[in-house]
């Protein structure tokens, strides 16, 4: 998953960065209402970790501009202004969900995966396709019942290829879903993450479309 | 003594008193016109009678109808006349001689006048008369017609009383109307004090301007002006309140996500790295509750007062080797003619509004760059000067309020820096000059020793 948290306190903005790319997401982070407009103008994101106080202005009108561009990006609102009344707010103005600082890192990174879930109109927290069962809230994926181990990157992978199993996903998309901005790409690390990934589910699982990229067998 | 028992402060007795007062000045003097209009007048119609009165008996004499010298007196009997001012005109004729030849009843029989012709006024028996003479020297006779002045003024007394009297039964009735237009008067009043007296604490909306006669609007402007004053400090309470539970709560978030991934992280690199930016957290948190004493302690004014010689030098120096600059990466100078600087002013004070600038401009200083403290060119003034990104000139206006933390905010700072550095200048009497560099990037700020006329 590609998450894009915009909070201007910098120890925080590194907190969340790094605890929610523990789940094995992709985290992009921008500092202002200008430059969360740019990244949500510019990238397709999973889920939107929204703070309300920014320096140059409110998360509420960032969001209120996204609804109003019929951006259904699922977004979660982060603030130290709790009062029912600002959670009522920001519920309104077409958030998915509502966190009052200080929150527990777990849970935020729960009501992420959730409202994610519920963005690709999924109910069940697992994702089941062929076989195979993932499970983002655990990183845990079993083949045929049996578990299998992967690595953080793996599951991104195997994740992004699940979501829409039969359907081709290019190898830029899915080094989308791995890499925030500020990583540097390696230039084969689809191709690795892939060849392992299939010694580990199943040499047939992943199919390769030559020049067009990966789709999971349905 | 009645009239300072009366209580003043009511509006409504005292428009009362002072209608009433009025009127009845009013009155008075209107009766004093009336008085003495009514008696010229009087006077004026009754000496014209007097003088036809005599020409009249003077004509019957000339014509011979009175006997020009009878043994004794006639006396003429009159017509009965009004009650009350019957016998008032008297009548006598007297030979030249100084004989009395004729005279009216009731007419006294000492003489009314003396020789003299025209009008006259003289006391007979005791009473005073006004008489009209005529003296005719070819029959011999002198024609005297007189009345008594104590009968002219009875006249004008009652003219005047009949006028008093139903001004007095009037009195009364015109009082309790007074009354009852003072009370429709000043209803606008009683409803502006029940519409305030039926507010909420929080409702600070002004008085509904349309209802308001135009006398009391001047009282219920001030009165909405207050509410704005005070409702607009209550909002920057409000905002200061919530924007001090944003600062706290946010460092307290982060503080807590970078202990979770301290304890979640299996890696030994992620630990450290959330282990130093809990340091860095615990760092600006502390230095966020001592920012925040200071400004409660300014905004308590706990340090005015204590005024002393201040050397500018002596308290640049005290600030730069208590904040050490990041290592030799930083370079720290200033002006040697600020030896010479004495200001007196509160050591305290000075010292919090400079060493703040001092570490605002170490916050966002690049690595390898240089800080000076200058003497403004006119000497009434002191700037520092930085080489980091300055303000944006959208923010120059903002960047003193309180928690405000521009796009350009460095890690450790607060928004209270420069929020506490105008708050300190300002109880000084000095003022705070805030610009962007013109000669490179960075931020050039100066305390004004004498505040600008704005």
């Amino acid at each position: 998953m590609r998450i894009l948290v915009v909070e201007d306190d910098p120890i925080l903005a590194n907190g969340l960065k790094v605890g929610l790319s523990l789940g094995g997401w992709a985290v992009d982070l921008v500092g202002t209402c200008a430059d969360a407009r740019a990244a949500v103008g510019a990238v397709e994101f999973d889920a939107v970790v929204l703070d309300l106080m920014l320096p140059d202005g409110s998360g509420i009108d960032v969001l209120a501009e996204m609804r109003a561009c019929e951006d259904r990006t699922p977004v979660l609102l982060l603030t130290a202004l709790d009062d029912v009344a600002d959670r009522i707010r920001g519920l309104d103005s077409g958030a998915d969900d509502y966190l009052g600082k200080p929150f527990d890192l777990d849970e935020l990174a729960a009501r992420v995966r959730a409202i994610a879930r519920r963005g690709t109109g999924r109910a069940t927290p697992s994702i089941a396709a062929g076989g195979i069962v993932i499970d983002p809230a655990t990183l845990t994926v079993t083949v045929d019942g049996d578990a299998v181990s992967v690595s953080r990157r793996e599951f991104a992978v195997l994740s992004a290829l699940m979501e829409r199993p039969g359907t081709i996903r290019s190898k830029s998309e899915i080094e989308e879903r791995l890499y925030g901005w500020q990583e540097e790409i390696e230039s084969n690390t689809v191709e690795v993450h892939i060849h392992h990934l299939r010694a580990k589910i199943g040499r047939d699982a992943i199919e390769t479309v030559r020049g067009l990229g990966y789709r999971l067998k349905a | 003594m009645a009239a300072s028992s009366v209580d003043m402060t009511s509006l409504r007795k005292r428009l009362f008193a002072l209608l009433i007062v009025a009127t009845g000045v009013i009155w008075l003097s209107a009766i004093g016109w009336i008085y003495f209009g009514s008696k010229a007048e009087v006077e004026h119609v009754l000496d014209t009678r007097l003088q036809e009165a005599a020409k009249m008996v003077h004509s019957l004499v000339a014509s011979g109808n009175v006997a020009s010298a009878p043994e004794k007196a006639q006396v003429l009997e009159p017509l009965q006349g009004a009650a009350g001012y019957e016998r008032q005109l008297s009548c006598q004729i007297w030979s030249l001689d100084g004989k009395l030849m004729a005279r009216s009843s009731g007419a006294p029989e000492a003489r009314l006048a003396d020789d003299a012709q025209g009008f006259s006024e003289r006391n007979v028996n005791g009473e005073p008369w006004r008489v009209y003479t005529i003296e005719d020297a070819a029959k011999g006779v002198r024609v005297m017609v007189g009345d008594r002045v104590g009968v002219r003024e009875r006249l004008i007394a009652d003219l005047i009383k009949g006028l008093i009297v139903p001004l007095l039964l009037i009195v009364p009735l015109l009082g309790a109307l007074i009354w009852i237009s003072i009370d429709r008067g000043l209803r606008p009043l009683k409803v502006i004090a029940d519409e305030l007296a039926q507010r909420s604490a929080d409702d600070m909306g002004p008085i509904e301007a349309g209802r308001v006669p135009s006398e009391i609007k001047p009282l219920t402007n001030a009165i909405n002006g207050l509410f704005a004053k005070v409702e607009a400090a209550r909002r920057h309470e409000r905002e200061v309140t919530a924007f001090a539970a944003h600062e706290l709560r946010t460092p307290l978030a982060g503080l807590k996500t970078q202990t979770q991934i301290a304890l979640a992280a299996t890696d030994p690199a992620t630990k450290e790295g959330a282990l130093r930016q809990i340091l860095a957290s615990v760092d600006r948190t502390t230095r966020l509750v001592r920012q925040l004493l200071t400004l409660a302690k300014l905004d308590a004014g706990a340090d005015r007062g204590g005024v002393d010689e201040v050397n500018l030098g002596e308290v640049l120096d005290a600030i730069n080797s208590g904040l050490a600059p990041r290592g030799e990466l930083l370079r720290v100078s200033r002006d040697s003619s600020l030896d010479d600087v004495v200001l007196r002013t509160n050591r305290e004070m000075l010292t919090i509004a400079l060493r703040n600038l001092h570490e605002n401009a170490l916050q966002h200083m690049p690595d390898g760059g240089r800080i000076h403290w200058r003497l403004a060119a006119d000497g009434n003034g002191v700037a520092i000067e930085d080489e980091g990104p300055g303000i944006p000139a959208d923010e120059l206006g903002a960047v003193t309020q309180r928690f405000f933390r521009g796009r350009h905010k460095s890690a450790a700072g607060t928004g209270l820096g420069l929020a506490i550095v105008e708050t300190a200048v300002e109880q000084l009497g000095f003022s705070l000059k805030l610009a962007n560099r013109t000669d490179r990037d960075g931020l050039r700020a100066e305390v004004r020793f004498h505040r600008d006329a704005a």
